[in-house]
């Protein structure tokens, strides 16, 4: 994957900070949902770290959903050309 | 004060002037057209309207309130930044069909009558046809076709829906046409096909991809959001139109996911990001129209930034599949980091534009108890961070990297591309420079608290989202494929069905004249087995016949005796 000439985007060590300061943001992140009182609009808000679960559960129930869809409507290049 | 004119004479006169130019002088023509138009518009009044009278019709060509000035700023704005982008060509037609265009946009909000906006409407389907067929290849050529179909069904019901209005009503003003009556059903439509309603969504889906790196840029800046002003304006509070948004904002991101062309899935998003403007307009209080018109206001500039930064990539490259692009972060650094901000705004981070305003529209809804709309729009936004905020600059610019040769395009596209995002910055960081032009009276400030920290927490864990699924191996891996959508009904199943059709008539006529010639041929048939044989049809020899003659003159004979022994 990676040698001595790829970018600094290549190099597993720079993808790897990127992950932890992402982790080290979810954290504070759910940390700071206790410590804020956020103004609740709706019942379902009241669910510790509501945005945070559905943040995750959304973008991974897409992903997995359109690889289902994908089965159904995928064809090759140049189908609609014959 | 600056001399009151119509605001599409200077992108008129341009394109007739770019028309007889070339080179740096056209160039500066056609910057100028917008910029004019834009110190004009600083200097109008609100409440400006120019009565006309033609063939006994009311017409008002020309119509100033806050909602046309909005949009007008915008078009304007717009259409500055996509004629820097496209400056470096040497095609007169892109030329002059981007800036007829543009014009027509800018003519269409300050339509104040139905006719008007018609004209308007007309000209921006014809003009941006050209811009899909700039491209000048087989794709383009039918893409352009169908895209003009689409652009023709609109124009027609939109004219059939103002005959019938006009004559319902006898007004053929522009205002808030509520839906009430067939007529303005049928305009609806109308606005709805322009603005990629479900089911009539594939045009933009189909052409946009199909333009050159820069006709895109034009396209995606100017008709969906005329649909948008027109709707705001005919139809504010149409309930369906909730419905029909959520719907909009959902749908696309599944197709987005898995499409290939990275130019294509920027075609879902749009309809996407439409979806929470058409919401926000069938919501219909001050807060969810401002947020409705501000999110088109800054979907132009970060999508736009968007459509540039694939466009140069499509420029340099020649390629906009993600399954043939990757790594060019190193060789295009400029162009990636434009496009990480486009994808950053789009995804609504606190600061950049789109936070600022479909923070207005989830708002609305929560504050009209809509609380199911507003999880299925929640629901979208997380899809947007996906294929808008992460996918389009990872596949491009990052990923494995493809060994293209690259480098940075034209200074023009550059600099289009740098003022999108300063305006993506600007708006994000000052919303009060959008607020302060916002048609509607609502008191709205984006930077609360609660508004800041849900959304870090709904993108944060996004992004969460995404690493699990790359970790874990679930990432779903760009595949050459074609996805098949709604328009399959009339790019396959249709064709089809007419093919069959010809196919069975074809079998029918073959089945009626094989008939006819076996009834032929039983005729030719049945005389040569008794017809001609038969006694009177027979060749009778001469002699038989000399024969006959004698013994019908020897029996005249006898009888003549006979009668006269008698006698």
């Amino acid at each position: 994957m990676s040698n001595d000439n790829s970018g600094w985007a290549d190099r597993p060590e720079s993808r790897r900070l990127i992950r932890r300061v992402l982790y080290a943001a979810c954290i504070l992140l759910v940390i700071a949902d206790f410590l804020v009182h956020r103004h609740i609009s709706t019942d379902i808000e009241r669910v510790p770290a509501f945005y945070a679960l559905y943040g995750f559960a959304a973008l991974v129930g897409v992903v997995m959903a359109a690889k289902g869809l994908r089965l159904l409507v995928k064809r090759d290049e140049g189908y609609y050309e014959r | 004060m600056a001399p009151d004119f119509h605001p599409f004479l200077p992108f008129a006169v341009a394109a007739l002037l770019a028309l007889a130019t070339r080179g740096w002088l056209r160039s500066a023509i056609l910057l100028a057209a917008p910029a004019v138009g834009l110190w004009h518009l600083t200097g109008v009044e609100v409440g400006t309207a120019t009565a006309l009278e033609l063939m006994n019709l009311e017409l008002v060509p020309y119509r100033v309130d806050r909602l046309s000035l909005m949009f007008g700023y915008l078009f304007h704005i717009g259409a500055f930044m996509t004629v820097l982008f496209s400056l470096h060509l040497r095609d007169t037609l892109q030329h002059v069909a981007g800036i007829v265009y543009a014009g027509s946009a800018v003519g269409a909000v300050f339509a104040g009558d139905l006719v008007t906006l018609f004209v308007f409407w007309e000209i921006l389907g014809l003009s941006s046809a050209f811009l899909v067929w700039a491209a000048r290849d087989e794709r383009s050529a039918a893409a352009g076709i169908r895209y003009l179909v689409y652009q023709v069904a609109s124009g027609v019901l939109l004219m059939a829906g103002l005959i019938w209005h006009g004559a319902a009503t006898g007004s053929l003003a522009f205002v808030e046409l509520g839906l009430g009556t067939p007529a303005t059903l049928l305009i609806l439509i109308a606005f709805g096909i322009k603005a990629g309603f479900p089911l009539v969504h594939n045009w933009i889906t189909d052409a946009y991809p199909a333009s050159t790196p820069t006709g895109t840029v034009f396209l995606c800046a100017f008709t969906t959001k005329v649909a948008v002003y027109a709707l705001a304006r005919g139809f504010p509070g149409v309930e369906a139109l909730i419905y029909i948004g959520a719907f909009m904002a959902c749908y696309p991101i599944f197709f987005a996911v898995i499409e290939n062309d990275l130019r294509r899935v920027l075609g879902y998003s749009m309809i996407n990001q439409l979806g929470f403007m058409v919401c926000g307009i069938g919501i219909g209080t001050s807060l969810a129209l401002n947020g409705a018109v501000a999110h088109a206001f800054n979907d132009v500039f970060f999508k736009g930034l968007l459509f540039m930064s694939m466009g140069a990539v499509l420029y340099v490259t020649g390629r906009t599949k993600a399954s043939d692009l990757g790594g060019l972060y190193r060789t295009m650094p400029i162009t990636a980091t434009l496009c990480v901000i486009g994808a950053i705004t789009i995804s609504a981070f606190p600061l950049f534009s789109a936070f600022v305003s479909k923070s207005m529209v989830m708002t609305a809804l929560l504050e009209e108890g809509r609380w199911v709309v507003w999880l299925a729009m929640l629901f979208a936004s997380a899809g947007v961070l996906e294929h808008a905020g992460i996918k389009i600059p990872y596949f491009a610019f990052f990923a494995h990297d493809a060994g293209l040769p690259a480098k940075e395009p034209p200074v023009n596209m550059l600099l289009a591309m740098t003022l999108a995002a300063v305006v993506c910055v600007g708006i994000g960081v000052f919303p009060t420079l959008l607020y302060g032009i916002l048609p509607y009276d609502a008191v709205y400030s984006p930077y609360d608290l609660t508004h800041v920290l849900t959304q870090l927490q709904l993108l944060a864990f996004a992004i969460l989202g995404v690493v699990f699924l790359h970790m874990t191996g679930r990432y779903p891996a760009e595949i050459p494929a074609v996805n098949l959508d709604v328009e399959w009904l009339w790019r396959k199943a249709l064709p089809w069905t007419a093919a069959q059709i010809c196919a069975a008539l074809a079998v029918l006529a073959a089945a009626l004249k094989g008939g006819l010639a076996a009834l032929r041929r039983e005729a030719i048939a049945h005389s040569d087995q008794r017809g001609l044989s038969s006694a009177l049809a027979r060749s009778w020899p001469t002699g038989s016949m000399v024969l006959w003659v004698g013994v019908f003159l020897a029996l005249m004979l006898i009888a003549g005796l006979l009668t006269s022994v008698n006698a």
